[in-house]
């Protein structure tokens, strides 16, 4: 295919450079490491919901030969309550080295109480059973909405609902209330003709990486700590475990492992506080791998929701006016992804009057993760859900509806910035001149269509770019690769260089190898790190130039960088056959030294994503299994620098949207326990479940990119659940407005008439 | 209780070991005989990152005990490739770019290749269906069965 944009290598192919590791076995990922002498860790975890802990007697699992540590809370530091905002939105210091390790009380189960270290797995397990922890077991609550009430059991009596003048008195699981709003809502509704109001709500759903969290952790004797682990960020693990454990940054390395996946649930440490605890403690390196049972009960997931939107418009299918309340459950410490849900509900749309309510509430299970655009997902299934009942009341065609609104080059979004280069329009117009959207229909059948918008982000990230004696060149750059970022920096760096992509060798560098970059989240790494490998390789071509004018005996300027090479600029620099790269790195020695650059940058102008789905589906009016017949995902992507991995992103985020929408949910008992905690009965989308995703990519350049690219991994996620329900309710008539929309839930709605409508006038 | 003693063939090559009576497959690739390339993603038959193969069949390592593999023939991703030369499979995954994170990956391509080794011509929904059992979280499949359905075309010929 050929490259696009005057490029040779930016909007190409290439075979990915940490490929053949990876489909031949070799590959190390967080479990796949051993040191020397290396212990087993194991995580003893509670049995309940919310309950006090009385004690914790561990003498006999110590006296267990074979058992070298045993740490509970008592073997941390009291942490003070401090904002952090080194993972994917914010997290309190405190909160999170209570999560990793349960103090006074345990807040969910699969809460830590207390790890052990031993010389065999067996001994460790056998350990755990060793423990004996006597719990005061208090009431708790699961659901947003219970946790709300007046009356609920409190998780924290330290917990005042933040953002509500006057300040409260009592404490409350509702962390946080905040609100957005443009022009007047009250008053915009009064000037609309139709007006739609419907609540939606969702389940909690887990990121569900197939590869569960792993490390090995070593303490030397002098303290000097050295950890491997499977993260979203090498710098994020070494901050937070320094300050959990009270250690000097410069006291950790962190080794970044190959990742199994993330979505933004490896954000977060949970396991590297303890094995570090262990390790020093035993003076052995510790490795510690979660099942998928504690994968699920005591990790991720993201926030489940209720959502209430209400839109006002006019007959001709203008939006007038919009208001959103949201409740987001944040898990067992405040920190839900309900500010990124308030700012991207109606990001996508042009509304002069909008309000805004979000609730940021802690109930009795694991502490949120992000999770691929977090917050966008729950707010837009119930926005672009009740955009298409507003759609259907007005008899409007859904994507007319949504040209209609669309948030153009400067149109100011409800949540502040005033938007430019966007590409959102050019999205709904590609979706509705996309073959697909003409396809006929069948019987049982409907298709449904829903937007998304997600920030992208940018910040700081550090690359190094080193040319080699032969003129081969390495990157190093400092985000852990999670879908074949290596490729596109490798191919920016080949792009910048002259060279052929093949000579180019992109690593990702450990804490002490390369400066500080913020982690692999946000849909910023091909943006932020992205700029920072183009500019190191850009100073490296100004040092490559600096030496040809050295060999030439010219000055710098009147050289040209070109293919590769040196170039006389124009006859009056004088007369010289070219010089390659290889050429002058060869004479490097002898020009003054090795020939290399390192930048660290605070990358800004990350371009917005917005994204626009078509789906159909049929419906087995039999068994209630809807299938999903076709999906055409079109995204503005900036440039794709290799479009293979772009689409891959937005087939990826369909699916993991398609799993949201029709299955995926956490079942609790009334005790407060994950009854479903394993892939057999938390169920995600297999091969045989999905038709092919047809990815669409629209390029609308980002001009504060090097080559126009915008992050491209969050949004495919948001628009599917709303898609597909649309799709259901195109299918059968009925609205379904909670997920997921599994059979059963399905097979009720084919036997129940329509809800009734709220507020249709 | 004593370990049991085995004798096996691992990618065409003889193998002893010593395993516990409960110690998986899998535990025994990757513990005793640092095959690492198969992966544990939920050690109850579930997300088929750990898929072998065990004279002809395909089976998730996590859910067969290292003893049973006494006499028997096994092939893991570390077999798949001829030495140096990438399996079809392989080589498509790769073009195709049908891996994101990887870490599925060593057991998909275990088990696309059990299915070209059985039929040479299968169909999209064959395939769909044969690597049901195979959870990938990052690409949406789509990428895997077109690498499939090529890799099919090659070994039958038909492409390059």
């Amino acid at each position: 295919m050929a490259a696009d944009g005057g490029f040779k290598v930016v909007g190409t192919r290439p075979i990915r450079p940490d490929g053949v590791d990876k489909v031949t076995g070799r590959a190390n990922f967080g479990a796949d490491m051993t040191m020397p002498g290396m212990i087993w860790g194991k995580v003893k975890r509670s049995p309940h919901a919310h309950a006090r802990i009385v004690s914790i007697k561990s003498d006999k699992a110590a006296a267990l030969p074979g058992v070298k540590a045993v740490v509970t809370a008592a073997d941390f530091p009291h942490i003070a309550s401090e904002e952090a905002f080194m993972g994917e939105g914010p997290m309190n210091f405190r909160d999170l080295s209570h999560n990793c390790m349960a103090r006074g009380k345990v807040l969910y189960e699969g809460h830590a109480v207390a790890a052990v270290a031993a010389t065999t797995q067996a001994i460790a397990d056998h350990a755990l059973d060793l423990i004996e922890v006597e719990y005061e077991v208090l009431p708790h609550v699961i659901d947003v909405e219970a946790a709300m009430a007046d009356g609920a059991p409190l998780l924290h009596d330290d917990l005042f609902t933040a953002g509500v003048d006057p300040k409260p008195t009592q404490p409350s699981n509702v962390a946080k209330k905040i609100t957005f709003a443009k022009g007047n809502a009250a008053e915009g509704f009064k000037e609309a003709e139709v007006v739609i109001e419907r609540r939606y709500s969702t389940k909690p759903v887990h990121q569900a990486y197939i590869e569960p969290h792993a490390c090995v952790v070593a303490v030397a004797a002098d303290g000097q700590v050295t950890i491997w682990s499977s993260s979203q960020g090498q710098f994020m693990v070494r901050a937070y475990c320094a300050k959990l454990l009270g250690i000097d940054i410069a006291d950790i390395r962190a080794i970044p492992s190959e990742i199994g996946g993330g979505f933004g649930g490896k954000t977060l440490v949970y396991l590297e506080p303890l094995a570090l605890a262990l390790s020093k403690k035993s003076g052995r390196p510790v490795k510690m791998v979660m099942s998928r049972e504690e994968v699920f009960r005591a990790t991720g997931p993201a926030a489940g929701s209720v959502i209430e939107v209400k839109l006002g418009a006019k007959k001709d299918g203008r939006i007038v006016a919009a208001d959103l309340v949201l409740k987001y459950q944040a898990g067992a410490f405040p920190g839900s992804p309900v500010g990124p849900g308030c700012m991207c509900g109606f990001a996508m749309y042009d509304i002069p009057n909008v309000n805004i309510v979000g609730y940021d509430v802690v109930s009795n299970r694991p502490k949120v993760a992000a999770y691929r655009a977090p917050g966008a997902p729950n707010s837009s299934f119930g926005v672009e859900s009740c955009l298409d009942e507003l759609a259907r009341e007005l008899k409007i065609d859904p994507l007319r509806l949504r040209e209609i609104n669309a948030a153009k080059d400067g149109t100011k979004a409800a949540h502040g910035p005033t938007f430019v280069n966007i590409g959102y329009l050019q999205t709904v117009e590609a979706a509705k001149n996309h073959p697909h959207y003409k396809i006929p229909l069948g019987p049982n059948q409907g298709r449904g269509v829903a937007s998304g918008f997600w920030f992208n982000i940018g910040g700081e990230s550090s690359a190094a770019c080193h040319i080699n004696e032969d003129g081969t060149a390495t990157i190093v750059e400092g985000n852990p690769d999670i879908g074949g970022s290596r490729a596109g920096m490798a191919m920016m760096a080949a792009e910048v260089l002259g060279i052929p992509y093949e000579r180019v060798r992109p690593v990702v560098g450990d804490t002490a190898s390369i400066g500080f970059t913020f982690l692999t989240g946000g849909s910023r790494v091909t943006f932020a790190t992205g700029m920072a490998v183009t500019q190191a390789a850009q100073k490296v071509v100004e040092q490559l130039k600096a030496r040809a004018a050295m060999i030439w005996d010219i000055s710098p300027e009147a050289v040209e960088w070109k293919d590769g090479k040196a170039f006389p600029a124009g006859s009056n620099a004088g007369s010289f056959e070219p010089l390659s790269l290889a050429d002058i790195a060869l004479k490097s020695g002898r020009t003054g030294g090795p020939i290399s650059a390192e930048v660290s940058i605070n990358a800004q102008g990350a371009g917005p994503g917005f994204a626009t789905h078509i789906c159909d589906v049929e419906i087995d009016r039999e068994t209630g299994h809807v299938k999903i017949l076709r999906y055409t995902a079109v995204q503005d992507v900036g440039r794709a620098i290799h479009p293979s991995y772009v689409e891959g992103q937005i087939q990826g985020g369909v699916t993991q949207g398609i799993g949201w929408a029709l299955n995926e949910e956490y079942i609790y008992d009334k005790d407060g326990r994950l009854e479903n905690p394993g892939f057999l009965d938390y169920r995600v989308p297999v091969a045989s479940d999905l038709p092919m995703i047809d990815a669409i990519m629209v390029e609308v350049p980002n001009p504060r990119h090097p080559f126009g690219a915008r992050g491209v991994g969050e949004v495919p996620i948001v628009p599917p659940m709303a898609a597909v329900a649309n799709a259901i309710a195109d299918a059968i008539g009925a609205r379904m407005r909670d997920l997921p929309m599994s059979p059963p839930r399905v097979l009720e709605a084919l036997d129940g008439d329509e809800p009734p409508r709220m507020a249709a006038e | 209780m004593p370990k049991h003693h085995v004798t096996t063939t691992i990618n065409g090559e003889p193998v002893e070991y010593l395993c516990e009576p409960q110690q998986t497959m899998l535990d025994v690739l990757r513990d005793e005989l640092g095959l690492t390339g198969s992966k544990e993603g939920c050690s109850s038959g579930d997300c088929g990152a750990c898929t072998i193969i065990v004279d002809g069949n395909i089976v998730c390592s996590c859910l067969m005990l290292g003893a049973e593999a006494n006499g028997r023939s096994i092939t893991t991703i570390e077999g798949v490739a001829d030495g140096e030369r990438l399996h079809p499979v392989q080589q498509k995954f790769l073009e195709h770019a049908a891996l994101q994170c990887g870490f599925c990956t060593p057991g998909l391509i275990v088990a696309a290749k059990a299915l070209l080794d059985e039929n040479k011509n299968p169909t999209e929904e064959e395939t769909r269906y044969w690597l049901a059992g195979n959870l990938c979280r990052c690409t949406g499949y789509d990428k895997i069965i077109r690498a499939v359905l090529d890799a099919a075309a090659v070994m039958r010929g038909e492409a390059r």
